[in-house]
């Protein structure tokens, strides 16, 4: 049995630095508190060096040079401890959730999978290095010599069974976190490492320091035994960030997006998973748009109510489990165009819904089709150039409704040819059925009747004799809505005299006469008569 | 001149002999076409040639959306995806399925105005995949198509080269030019009408008792470069042959003229 521990020191700055990279080489502080109070919380090994310490204030920092300073953010340090357990659970599904910024996971039966526990734990780092987090990893029998191990430790450290007291003698025992007082009191006796304090007799140091004491004692000769209190696995993945300053415009939220993206599909990824849908939620600054016109201001606010900010919230159901990052931002930037928040950011929420990743082999007899990720995103082009509603697949409705239809998401199929592709020509008395054009919206006519028959008809731009003619054909229906229909068609082929022949919808003189065979009809209820499409 | 041209020939096919066997010979290009499922269509034009621009232009009432339908239905029934630029949201779902469209296999993208048309098209081209993208400018004005750039149907006959998709563009005036592979003209003719029978009822031209039975509808072949290939071959060969004033028509019936020969006019 073996366990392996993994720490991620500065816990609340790689937190930071996960959602800007940039950071990673720089002397960063965090600091918290309300302003002008904010003090220094967190500092790492560059801003220590550069003479930084906790407690400062944020003017005092400010005076170092090339020092960043950051809000602490707990939202970022949740985000970053799911993505240290979904590290775990990459491995294993016996994961301990030991702290905010340890976790310890049982390698027991994983050398079959992944190798040696030195390799498990060079592929653990790695993978943290994907998420962003630069970790510690310690690797025992005993899950406390793990623990402790990790947090005293940097890089890769594998303990071999009967080794613990022994490794873990050099380790400082800061590294145990003893309560003050206890630190004090060992500082007095001149115990500073772990190997110190195995060294001490158990009963008298019982006598003295008590229980806490021979803890101590146990965790310093790694001889502490207790059992893993498992986490139950999680398919959530988030990610949250608050912003500093409102984002107003799209590309730098694209770069924003980007980021959590790139966060979320390797959590994914190291989980075996991909996404099947995307939850983006914005919190609105709408202060501004309040100071822009007070007369606008909700009458909650003015109550002396905190001032809550508006949200946009848009739920994106992909047709086929996707994963790539860049794919999902090309995506979220071309719905983000369509349909803009309407006020500053200040918050940004990602989730995605997991599902597994597709699998699909092509068929060898089936024809190609589009790539469904690519097929997505020329949808999302397409809905940006057209409009959402005028993309897609349309579908009928049961309903005697003239024209009715409505437009579903289009999702390419792949099922096998109704018909074998064997002879070029249709059979010989094949006689395709007449197409019939839709206009939309029907342009309104001037008909004239003889004997209750239309002879001649005139809509925009056009006119013509009625030579043939087919009716009247009489329709109604839902007459309990609104939209109601109660109209009487005729089939009609007209002959336009070659002067007054146009474009139904717009003048463009050609040379030759044209005719046309229609589908008008009278709407009783708005007692006019329609031009309902032509027979091409 | 003539003599230094057919010098300068043999020189340039001496230096690439055994490298280049012919390197003035024009290449003969396989090409795979898929029917329009029109019997009449099919033997005159050969089908409609993959990875080439198929035009097909006529005035209003004269088959052109019969045969748009008639390629939908042919392409999706073989499990292809298609896609319909729509130059003026007249797609007739109701009309397609009748034509034995599979509607879930087909894209439709509802344009206002021919720039939204062109882009639509050209952002499917480059999606790719896709059996048959159809783009639908027959009821926009002729003078409208007309100002869209040669260049522009150029970039689409390129893009869709070498690729199984068929570009099928519909308009009222020829106005791909060269760039089209295959060009058919559609003519008006008038519309079959069922006239009365009974004794009760005489015949007239604005009668009650009529039915829109069909049509029969003029084709020309304008221009193609399909080889015909003896047997009717589903593969084709490219080459610069112009069938110019080959001319075939077909007929088209109405949904209801099954119906009527069977309840109406019992045999």
């Amino acid at each position: 049995m073996a366990f392996a521990s993994i720490y991620v020191p500065d816990f609340s700055i790689q937190a930071v630095v996960r959602t800007e990279p940039t950071l990673r080489q720089c002397a960063i502080a965090l600091i918290e508190g309300c302003p002008p109070l904010e003090r220094v919380v967190a500092i790492n090994a560059a801003a220590a060096r550069a003479g930084l310490d906790l407690g400062m204030t944020k003017a005092q920092a400010a005076q170092f040079p090339s020092i960043e300073i950051r809000q602490r953010s707990p939202l970022e340090e949740q985000s970053t401890h799911a993505a240290l357990l979904d590290l775990g659970w990459s491995v294993s599904p016996r994961v301990e959730d030991t702290a905010a910024d340890s976790i310890v996971v049982d390698l027991t039966g994983l050398a079959s999978l992944f190798g040696s526990e030195k390799a498990i734990a060079h592929l653990l780092a790695q993978r943290a290095l994907d998420f962003g987090l630069v970790v510690r990893v310690a690797v025992s029998s005993n899950l406390e010599v793990a623990l402790h191990a990790a947090r005293g430790f940097p890089g890769i450290t594998v303990i071999p069974p009967g080794e613990e007291s022994g490794r873990l003698g050099v380790l400082p025992i800061h590294v145990f976190s003893p309560p003050v007082e206890m630190m004090e009191t060992l500082e007095r006796w001149g115990v500073r490492t772990c190997g110190a304090l195995a060294k001490l007799p158990l009963l008298e140091l019982s006598e003295r320091l008590g229980q806490q004491g021979v803890q101590l004692h146990q965790w310093a000769r790694g001889t502490s035994v207790r059992s893993m209190i498992l986490a139950e696995p999680k398919l959530c993945f988030e990610e949250e960030m608050a912003l500093e300053y409102a984002v107003e415009e799209l590309e730098p939220l694209a770069f924003l997006l980007g980021r959590l993206l790139d966060q979320l599909c390797a959590r994914l990824s190291a989980r075996s998973l991909s996404a099947c849908a995307l939850h983006l939620r914005f919190e609105l600054d709408n202060s501004s748009a309040n100071e822009a016109s007070p007369a606008q201001i909700p009458n909650e606010h003015l109550d002396g109510k905190p001032n809550k900010n508006e949200v946009y919230e848009k739920l994106f159901t992909l047709p086929v489990p996707m994963r790539d990052s860049k794919m999902l931002l090309r995506l979220l930037r071309l719905h983000l165009q369509s349909d803009p928040p309407g006020a500053p950011i200040v918050r940004t929420y990602l989730g995605a819904e997991s599902a597994a990743p597709r699998v699909r082999q092509e068929g060898l007899f089936l024809p190609s089709s589009p790539d469904p990720e690519k097929l997505e995103l020329t949808i999302a082009r397409l809905a940006n150039l057209v409009g959402n509603s005028q993309v897609g697949s349309p579908r009928l409705i049961d309903s005697h409704r003239p024209d009715a239809f409505e437009m579903s998401r289009f999702i390419a199929l792949h099922n096998a040819p109704e018909v074998r592709q064997k002879s070029l020509s249709a059979p010989e008395d094949h006689e395709p059925v007449a197409a019939f054009r839709v206009f939309r919206p029907a342009p309104r006519a001037m008909v004239t009747l003889r004997e209750e028959r239309p002879v001649h008809i005139s809509f925009p731009n056009m006119h013509g004799d009625v030579v043939a003619a087919s009716g009247p054909w009489r329709t109604s229906g839902e007459w309990w809505r609104e939209d109601a229909w109660h109209r009487e068609e005729w089939d009609v082929e007209i002959h336009r005299p070659a002067a007054s022949n146009t474009n139904v919808f717009e003048n463009s003189p050609s040379a030759e006469p044209q005719n046309g065979v229609y589908r008008i009809y009278f709407d009783h209820l708005r007692q006019a008569w329609f031009v309902a499409g032509m027979y091409d | 001149m003539a003599v230094n041209v057919a010098v300068l020939r043999s020189q340039v096919e001496t230096a690439l002999a055994g490298r280049i066997p012919a390197p003035f010979a024009r290449r003969s290009v396989q090409v795979e076409t898929a029917p329009f499922n029109i019997a009449e269509i099919d033997a005159l034009a050969g089908g409609l040639p993959q990875g080439a621009l198929t035009e097909i232009s006529g005035p209003f009432s004269s088959g052109r959306a019969t045969l748009l339908l008639s390629a939908l239905a042919s392409r999706t029934a073989h499990a292809h995806v298609c896609a319909l630029v729509d130059g003026r949201d007249t797609f007739n779902p109701y009309s397609a399925e009748a034509a034995g469209v599979k509607l879930e296999r087909l894209l439709w993208v509802r344009c206002r105005n021919i720039d939204e048309c062109l882009r639509a098209t050209d952002l499917l081209l480059q999606g790719g995949g896709f059996g048959l993208i159809a783009l639908d400018l027959s009821i926009l004005p002729p003078k409208t198509v007309r100002y869209v750039p040669l260049n522009v149907w150029f970039r689409f006959r390129r893009a869709v080269e070498n690729t199984p998709t068929i570009l099928l563009l519909l308009d009222q005036e020829s106005n791909a030019g060269s760039c089209a592979s295959l060009v058919l003209r559609l003519g008006f003719e008038p519309f079959r009408w069922s006239a009365p029978q009974t004794q009760h009822a005489p015949s007239s031209p604005n009668s009650y008792a009529r039915l829109l039975d069909g049509s029969q509808f003029h084709v020309e072949l304008v221009r193609s470069r399909l080889k015909a290939a003896a047997g009717g071959h589903k593969i084709q060969s490219f080459a610069r042959v112009d069938e110019a004033n080959a001319v075939a028509n077909f007929r088209t019936k109405t949904k209801w003229s099954d119906f009527r020969e069977t309840f109406i006019e019992p045999k």
